[in-house]
């Protein structure tokens, strides 16, 4: 069972942080489109056309990988985490089933429109149509980061003995999650500055090479004013503010500054130190006072609370666990006396930890005190990994932030171009949104762990009865398709990048212009 | 709202809608895909068809992602066990998935014929494998699938990956590219001309009456060779969904009770015996959109056959047919079906405006002149 699960857990981060490559930039670079065309309407310059155009293409080389690998993320819960499907599908396939309706119809439709309906469309419809493509990309990580939020925080849902499944008790509750409300903004935001980095860097290499200057320098202004604003919001909007509801929730912020002991609030913020996962402390660790605690409760008196107390909490919980394990074995046996419903409604909120020992103790009710301290160890996620990624993605939001922010001293100065060395920063700078996002997303979903739905149902017991040498196949064959494929994208970008605008066939552009001047 | 028997009923008729839907639209792209290197002879051609899906392919195919996704929301238990049942089919479905948006999408971005021809075959498989897989697994759920449930409700699927592929899957299987293909050739009909529309429409000539005959022997097939599942006790249909708490068994000739006891049903399989022949004598005629309409009423016939002959059963379970999902116990709770219940009534209407606005919109054939014109900027 051990390797089932961790075979599962590769293949689903695997093609998660995949999928997530393509995502960020189709968010953003939909909005970039929506503005050059917004300008090309109202101005009635071709340029804006030829702009909209020239970013479509490169947005449809991103996208069709981002259709693809989105199909894999689709058919993964049902194929590699069948119980977890049955368990929570009564609360988690709703939002993805809206977002079906709601937003890939919205996205899918008005993409074909949007690349082929130039000659078909008036210039109003096929600004429609883009809008439409954005508004419809955004709405899905909407809907999908509110499935992903309830299983950070489930929050309006319980579990029902006669299905032996969570049950949705409000959509209201399930769809305005705090943690939903901020992981959304945090996530599309960080999306856009994908997109507007795209566009910053690529400009650049255009402006560095000499060529194609106007085009160059309106994109490099719409990318700096874009990205500063997503930056912005990325950063201040910041996800930590959904760290201070739900048990996981604390877990993962304390893991994330290595916060091993409860300190007076507001506590000191670790800037940098080595997290000592067995010895349960922070060593060498650098400490600004006070930052912690105002950072990540938005006040001056509230506890961050450390990983001991909560494991301390988690050992309770576990116990509780386990009687509410008893109790679910008699109502499962047809023992449904008022007696051990009341007794089990009473506990279930703890069943999930006590799902915890199903590792060590298959039968549940019998874990040793030894089995238990094992369960309490497994409760918190890796401390170290959590710490370093989340300064990773930390240390390049700041970097970004002053790149866009002197990008966008430039534009408005109006001194585009005139300094090399900026542009070079900007070209070589263009990893960094994905470095970022992905940093992110591990700390989001690695510092869930042992959960696959928070206090509810530990991802141990969410994988598919399947056999290893199908997880072998999948995990295989996905590897080197996805290899593959990301070589044909990255050749594709890097071709189109290069040839810029020209690849238009206006005659406009440089090479075309140069063929003229040379024929 | 509803009450939750009725909401029950009501999910098994809007995932039939969106699966419908699915093969109605994805149907004509996936036709396309499978006649690519069939009836394209040269690049302008292939290119030529791959135009007339353009604008709709991705569009379409969310049919398929919503259907999936209403599955999982509506019927957890049955996405569970049939996704993770048919670990091996579904990825090979999946990875055949894969070829279609990057294939559409890079094909025309680089000029050299060895390029092109690689992604004509990988959209042609793209095409094939998936109506396949589909029928191939309907097929299997008419069945029985081998599966148990413990208390806790997991499901472990006993079956392999080549138990699949029984003659009766095989031929279901075969009947479902022949529709599929049927529908991209009638699709070809309506949006191309020439020597290209003359092929499509022999295709379509084809295919239309080696539907009726794949179509008519799997009726016989399952009247004669395959055993019905019934329930045999259940309790209240308004009572917490449980597949435990029912009794069922295989009886033979179980999966035609419908039609003796709702003689009304018996309209499903008539269409899909029907309407082919009317796609053929309308192909023959050269009245390509009756023929693509005809070829869509024949889809939606052959579904709801299928759907129809198993009602209320899902996922059959030919291990123990007490395990068996049916629409009254595989399904989601009340409430979740309820809010899902609006969301389909806000968004299936607004869905099926815009979505007819982006037909009408892109509508009309595509020829050489086409090509020359967006040879830049076209698929």
């Amino acid at each position: 069972m051990d390797d089932i699960v961790d075979l599962s857990r590769f293949q689903f981060a695997m093609t998660a942080m995949y999928h997530f490559l393509f995502v960020p930039l189709t968010l953003g670079l939909a909005w970039i489109l929506v503005i050059m065309e917004s300008l090309y309407v109202m101005t009635k310059k071709e340029i804006y056309k030829d702009m909209t155009k020239f970013w479509g293409k490169l947005f449809g080389i991103n996208f069709a990988l981002g259709v693809t690998t989105g199909l894999t993320m689709e058919f993964q819960f049902g194929t590699n985490w069948a119980y977890y499907s049955h368990y929570v599908g009564d609360v988690f396939g709703a939002p993805l089933a809206i977002e079906g309706m709601m937003a890939f119809f919205l996205e899918s439709t008005f993409v074909g429109l949007f690349f082929f309906g130039w000659d078909r469309l008036s210039k109003l419809q096929h600004l429609a149509a883009t809008w439409l493509v954005a508004l419809g990309s955004s709405m899905s990580a909407l809907w999908i980061l509110i499935a992903n939020a309830w299983m950070q925080n489930p929050v309006g849902a319980e579990f029902n003995y006669e299905t032996m499944r969570m049950e949705m008790t409000s959509f209201a509750d399930l769809v305005f999650n705090p943690v939903a409300q901020v992981k959304f903004v945090h996530t599309v935001a960080s999306g856009y500055v994908a997109g507007a980095m795209f566009v910053l860097a690529i400009s650049s290499y255009y402006l560095l090479k000499g060529r194609d200057i106007g085009f160059a320098k309106r994109s490099f202004a719409i990318a700096a004013a874009f990205g500063t604003a997503g930056i912005l919001c990325t950063i201040v909007l910041g996800d930590e503010s959904g760290y201070e509801v739900g048990d996981v929730q604390k877990v993962k912020l304390a893991a994330i500054e290595s916060e091993w002991d409860t300190h007076p609030a507001p506590a000191d913020f670790t800037l940098i130190g080595l997290p000592n996962q067995e010895a349960e402390r922070t060593d060498y660790a650098v400490k600004i006072p006070y930052a912690l605690g105002i950072i990540a409760t938005r006040s001056i008196d509230k506890e961050v609370t450390g990983l001991k107390d909560l494991m301390a909490d988690h050992e309770v919980r576990i116990r509780n666990g386990m009687k509410a394990y008893g109790l679910l074995q008699k109502l499962r046996a047809g023992d449904k006396t008022e007696e051990n419903v009341t007794a089990f409604e009473e506990l279930k909120v703890d069943l999930g930890y006590g799902l915890l020992l199903k590792r060590y103790a298959p039968d549940v009710v019998d874990a040793s005190d030894e089995q238990i301290k094992m369960a309490v160890d497994d409760s918190i996620p890796g401390v170290a990994p959590m710490f370093w990624s989340f300064r990773i993605m930390v240390g390049c939001g700041v970097f970004m932030l002053f790149i866009f922010l002197f990008a966008f001293y430039q534009s408005a100065r109006n001194t585009i171009g005139e300094n090399k060395w900026f542009h070079r920063i900007c070209l070589y700078s263009l990893p960094l949104p994905w470095i970022a996002i992905e940093a992110g997303w591990f700390v989001a979903e690695y510092g869930r762990q042992p959960w696959a739905i928070a206090e509810v149902l530990p991802t141990y017991m969410g994988a598919s009865s399947v056999t290893a040498d199908q997880l072998l196949f999948s995990i295989i064959s996905i590897a080197a398709f996805y290899t593959v494929l990301l070589a044909i994208e990255m050749f594709l970008m890097f071709r189109f990048a290069r040839l810029g605008p020209s690849s238009l066939k206006t005659g406009k552009y440089h090479f075309e212009q140069l063929e003229n001047k040379q024929g | 709202m509803f009450d939750y028997e009725t909401l029950k009923m009501l999910w098994w008729l809007l995932i039939g809608v969106l699966l419908i839907g699915f093969v109605i639209t994805d149907g004509f792209d996936m036709g396309v895909g499978a006649l690519i290197p069939v009836i394209g002879k040269s690049d302008d051609e292939r290119r030529i068809m791959i135009n007339s899906i353009a604008p709709h392919w991705d569009g379409n195919q969310v049919w398929l992602l919503t259907g999936a996704g209403a599955i999982f929301a509506a019927w957890p238990a049955v996405y569970a066990t049939a996704f993770s049942g048919f670990y091996v089919a579904m990825m090979l479905t999946l990875f055949a998935l894969f070829f279609r948006p990057v294939g559409f999408d890079y094909r025309s971005k680089i000029e050299d014929p060895r390029w092109r021809n690689s992604w004509d075959w990988a959209i042609f498989i793209g095409g094939v494998v998936p109506p396949i897989v589909f029928g191939v697994a309907f097929g299997n759920l008419l069945q029985g699938v081998p599966f148990i449930l413990d208390d806790f409700l997991r499901s472990q699927y006993q079956g392999g990956f080549l138990d699949l592929l029984n003659p009766f899957a095989l031929l279901v299987g075969l009947f479902s590219l022949t529709l599929f293909v049927l529908q991209g050739s009638t699709w070809l009909q309506m949006k191309t001309d020439g020597a290209l529309r003359q092929r499509a429409r022999l295709v379509s000539m084809i295919c239309a009456p080696l539907a009726v005959v794949l179509f008519a022997l799997a009726g016989v097939w399952i009247a004669n060779g395959i055993d019905g599942y019934v329930i045999t006790s259940i309790g209240d249909l308004s009572g917490p969904a449980n597949p435990l708490l029912k009794t069922a068994e295989v009886q033979p000739g179980a999966w035609l009770a419908n039609y003796d006891k709702y003689p009304l049903t018996m309209t499903a399989p008539a269409v899909g015996l029907l309407f082919p022949l009317l796609t053929w004598v309308a192909s023959k005629y050269n009245r390509s959109g009756f023929a693509f309409f005809c070829s869509s009423i024949t889809q939606t016939g052959v579904l709801l056959t299928c759907a129809l002959s198993m009602f209320p059963f899902i996922l059959p379970s030919s291990i123990d047919p007490n395990f068996s999902f049916t629409v009254w116990d595989a399904v989601s709770s009340e409430k979740t079906l309820n809010i899902m219940t609006i969301a389909a009534a806000v968004f299936l209407p607004i869905i099926l405006s815009y979505t007819t606005w982006c037909y009408l919109k892109m509508f009309g054939r595509l020829g050489k002149e086409f090509m020359a014109k967006y040879k830049h900027s076209a698929y």
